[in-house]
């Protein structure tokens, strides 16, 4: 499991991150999340204001982003509520990273069903970039993490790369989408197989056939 | 009601309650580490498991479950048994087998239910995990591999401190409990997370590696660092108090006790006053009793004598010394040390008439000249209480830092004699309110805040701040002047009983005698120092604010020449050729029940009912600053004690300091 704790509390850190800020859209972005709650319970706009706080730094930083404490606090202070509650959070969920991550935050599920379907080939192909586990690459373009089930078993492997999936990968079309993202191009996302559109059975369905067409009463053929 | 059956005993348990509750109402014993009466319900330690049918066929944390009809309870299955052994191992998996050095020893939660409910052997051969100390404070200490996650004291800090200090950071096995950076916790009740604790992963600091649980003895005492009258047990191991922990009274201090009443006990053994002194050309030097006793006899007092009550002293004390004063002549007797001189012709009108327990029941709160957090950190846990029940407050003095929203209304205490209008709404629309007068405003805004108390229905109250002064005013230590009547009599002997907040320089042609246990204000004034015995090392009786009587026991004995209080007076009558009528301490007590018979007695005195308002009355004056300038600090014990001093320069002043050196 990564390395949750937050990035040490120096005063280079308060000096870069001190005066944080939400940009003019930013602001309107977070007030619209507050706003979706009842008066009084604006703390629980948390998690979106940390994201959003995060997408920030991020384009400050052109990276994926990260939280570092002067913005926690800035969150903290924005709704009102005790630092310690937001940091609590930040540090559970993985989506927020404590730490400073490279322009794109490369994700490998490792969890059974995609270790079963090739994750550890994933990994080596990142490694063989120069990416490792936690840490951001020398170009500063890639970070590594290994992470556990993201809820695509079905099209298993599958890596998260910043906000997009890529699904049903092998280690050779992993190595084409990092190349097309390190030439700035927006790789094709979700499933990589051809003429598959998202989870479906590889070579059509497999069950429900007469669904595919028009609507089917199978109810007559319940034995 | 509903009806379960617990271990094929039927019983009907209250509505709302838990099954963890109704098995307590059957007399079994449910293992628990999360699970705290006075705190939310957390559900995650999992140790009180029991079967429930109906249900899933599997065991339930009974803590979290509610108890419904017909419910049939078991917690002495199998399946129990299995269950509470496979938690127990589960947490121990990552508990360091650390016990003979962990100061929890003897007294640890886990400790005491792995011996009953666990398996007595471990499985477990894999690497524990260890995780690193946390800094939480001169109070607090952490040795966090041996936290199990009950997260007792996040809980108690949010819900009971109110001070959200306390987290946790981190998922699953990472999960660290930690303060944010590590900052020290800066409340007054943050020393209680140590009570919570059910393992060795808070500690306390000043008692860490002092003693061992079972080898101090236990004496059931009163908490005389304010005038809540917190039930502490002093434990003492020779003649040292090694430490003193909160007792359980649902009407004083719940379980609770502020950081001075817990921490201020290591003063009494630094600065004490262990011979008699006398005051020569060359400053103070020891004497013999005899000597100092004739040198007050010398000075012939007659009944120009007079006697100031400290803070810290007990009802016989005050007592002993009234009886010694009217067998000279002389009624010359005081316990507002500072100058106060409110009326006193009725009890009930300086009294704090809602009780703690009732404060609770408050929709509406108007509190003038107090800042309760620091005069009484219990009282305010109380209104903290009212407050989520729906209260509203509203404070007229400087800011300071509630717990709970408040509304500030200025420091001009001729406020009160316009108020806006939402705040009589909020008292006139409230069933049960209260009006609670600090210290600091009683001058000002004494009878009017008694007037709007009658107007509004409310409960009057008077917060005082010494532990003495309920008992004192009882035994009637109070001039209508206040301490200008002493000054003006001009005693020829002043006493003075541990009174080290008053103002020595009107007295300088009287011989001034210090009753008192530590060297501060009051012996370094003094002619005559007579050594006593603090509040651990004599029996004696406390009325708190709320009137309450109560009876604190010996601890130790005082240490050098010092003796118990009232034998000195005892002994200095004789010295003056008086009689005072009593030889022993029991005698004392008798005569001072036949005087005052509520103090015979202990619970709620009955002040009868309160005066009538006038409602003409005006408040007026400023309220500029509280009385206290240091919560850490405020009586010679408190002083004395180098815990108290770290904490106030760290807690109080460790940020003026930071940025004077940035």
């Amino acid at each position: 499991m990564a390395d949750r704790s937050p990035a040490p509390d120096t005063p280079e850190l308060r000096e870069r991150w001190g005066a944080f800020e939400f940009t003019e859209s930013y602001r309107a972005k977070a007030d619209r999340a507050i706003a979706r709650y009842p008066e009084g319970r604006q703390r629980s706009a948390v998690m979106p204001l940390l994201d959003l706080a995060q997408r920030q730094v991020g384009e400050e930083t052109d990276t994926q982003g990260w939280l570092p404490l002067p913005v926690i606090e800035y969150v903290a202070d924005y709704l009102d509520m005790p630092v310690i509650r937001v940091l609590e959070v930040a540090s559970f969920y993985f989506m927020y990273n404590m730490k400073p991550v490279g322009k794109y935050h490369v994700q490998v599920c490792g969890t059974t069903p995609c270790m079963l379907r090739g994750s550890d080939g994933l990994i080596e192909t990142c490694k063989k970039r120069g990416m490792s586990k936690g840490h951001v690459s020398e170009d500063g373009l890639w970070t590594l993490t290994e992470v556990e089930c993201m809820g695509n078993c079905a099209t298993a492997p599958m890596v998260q790369i910043n906000d997009d999936n890529y699904e049903d990968l092998t280690p050779e079309r992993l190595d084409e989408i990092l190349d097309e993202l390190a030439a700035g191009k927006q790789p094709k996302t979700g499933t990589q197989i051809e003429g598959k559109h998202t989870s479906e059975p590889e070579g059509g369905p497999t069950t429900l056939r007469e669904m595919v067409d028009a609507n089917h009463d199978y109810r007559g053929e319940w034995k | 009601m509903p009806k379960v059956t617990v271990d094929g005993q039927e019983i009907e348990v209250p509505e709302g309650a838990t099954v963890l509750q109704a098995c307590e109402l059957a007399g079994k014993e449910i293992p628990r580490f999360c699970y705290h009466e006075r705190l939310s319900i957390a559900g995650n330690c999992r140790m009180c498991l029991v079967e429930v049918k109906p249900g899933p066929p599997k065991p339930q944390a009974s803590c979290a479950l509610p108890a419904t009809d017909g419910q049939e309870i078991r917690t002495d299955s199998q399946m129990v048994k299995t269950a509470r052994e496979g938690v127990m191992e589960f947490l121990l998996i990552n508990h360091p087998l650390d016990c003979p050095i962990c100061d929890q020893g003897g007294e640890c939660d886990l400790q005491d239910q792995s011996v009953a409910y666990g398996r007595g052997a471990t499985r477990y051969e894999e690497n524990k995990r260890a995780v690193t100390e946390k800094y939480m404070g001169p109070l607090i200490k952490t040795v966090m591999t041996r936290c199990i996650h009950c997260t007792r004291c996040v809980r108690f800090s949010e819900e009971i401190a109110g001070v959200d200090e306390i987290g946790a950071v981190g998922r699953g096995e990472d999960m660290q409990i930690t303060t944010y950076l590590e900052q020290a916790a800066e409340h007054e009740l943050s020393a209680n997370v140590i009570d919570l604790c059910p393992v060795g992963a808070l500690t306390s600091r000043p008692y860490a590696f002092e003693a061992r649980p079972w080898e101090l003895k236990k004496t059931l005492s009163i908490d005389v660092s304010d005038a809540v009258g917190a039930n502490i047990r002093l434990d003492s191991r020779g003649r040292e108090v090694m430490r003193a922990l909160p007792r359980v009274n649902d009407a004083v201090n719940e379980e609770w006790l502020s950081d001075k009443g817990r921490y201020m006990v290591d003063g009494l053994s630094k600065r004490r006053l262990d011979k008699v002194f006398m005051r020569k050309k060359d400053g103070l030097k020891p004497v013999s009793w005899d000597e100092a006793f004739k040198a007050i006899a010398k000075a012939k007092p007659g009944k120009d004598i007079a006697a100031i009550a400290g803070d810290l002293v007990d009802c016989e004390t005050m007592f002993a010394a009234k009886a010694l004063l009217k067998a000279c002549g002389s009624s010359l007797i005081e316990g507002r040390q500072t100058g106060m001189d409110y009326d006193v012709s009725n009890l009930a009108a300086v009294n704090f008439n809602s009780t703690f327990e009732g404060l609770e029941q408050a929709k509406a709160i108007l509190i003038v000249g107090s800042h309760i957090r620091w005069e009484a950190p219990l009282v305010n846990v109380r209104i903290r209480k009212a407050v989520k029940r729906g209260a509203k407050v509203f404070v007229v003095g400087p800011h300071w830092d509630t717990t709970y929203p408040a509304e500030f209304l200025g420091t001009d205490l001729a406020v009160l004699n316009d108020l806006p209008g939402h705040i009589a709404d909020a008292f006139k629309g409230a069933e049960r309110s209260a009006v609670i007068v600090g210290g600091g405003a009683l001058k000002g805004a004494h009878g009017k805040a008694l007037a709007l108390a009658s107007e509004w229905g409310a409960d009057f109250n008077v917060l005082h701040f010494s532990a003495a002064r309920m008992g004192g005013l009882m035994l009637g230590f109070a001039q209508k002047g206040g301490m200008n009547d002493i000054v003006v009599a001009k005693p020829k002997v002043l006493i003075s009983l541990g009174a080290d907040e008053m103002n020595f320089e009107p007295f300088a042609d009287s011989l001034k005698v210090y009753i008192g246990h530590h060297g501060d204000k009051g012996a370094h004034a003094a002619d005559i120092i007579l050594p006593a015995a603090s509040f651990a090392e004599k029996d004696g009786t406390y009325v708190n604010t709320e009137g309450r009587v109560q009876f604190a026991e010996k601890a130790v004995f005082a240490p050098g020449d010092a003796r118990e209080d009232w034998t000195i007076l005892r002994a200095l009558a004789d010295a003056l050729g008086v009689s005072v009528g009593f030889d022993t301490f029991a005698q004392l007590q008798s005569a001072m029940i036949a005087e005052v018979p509520a103090l015979g007695e202990e619970g709620l005195a009955d002040y009868g009912a309160l005066p009538k308002a006038d409602a003409k009355t005006k408040a007026q004056g400023t309220m500029g600053a509280y009385p206290i300038k240091d919560f850490y600090l405020t009586n010679p014990i408190a002083r004395a004690s180098a815990v108290m001093q770290h904490c106030s320069s760290e807690l109080l002043h460790g940020g003026e300091l930071a940025e004077a050196a940035e």
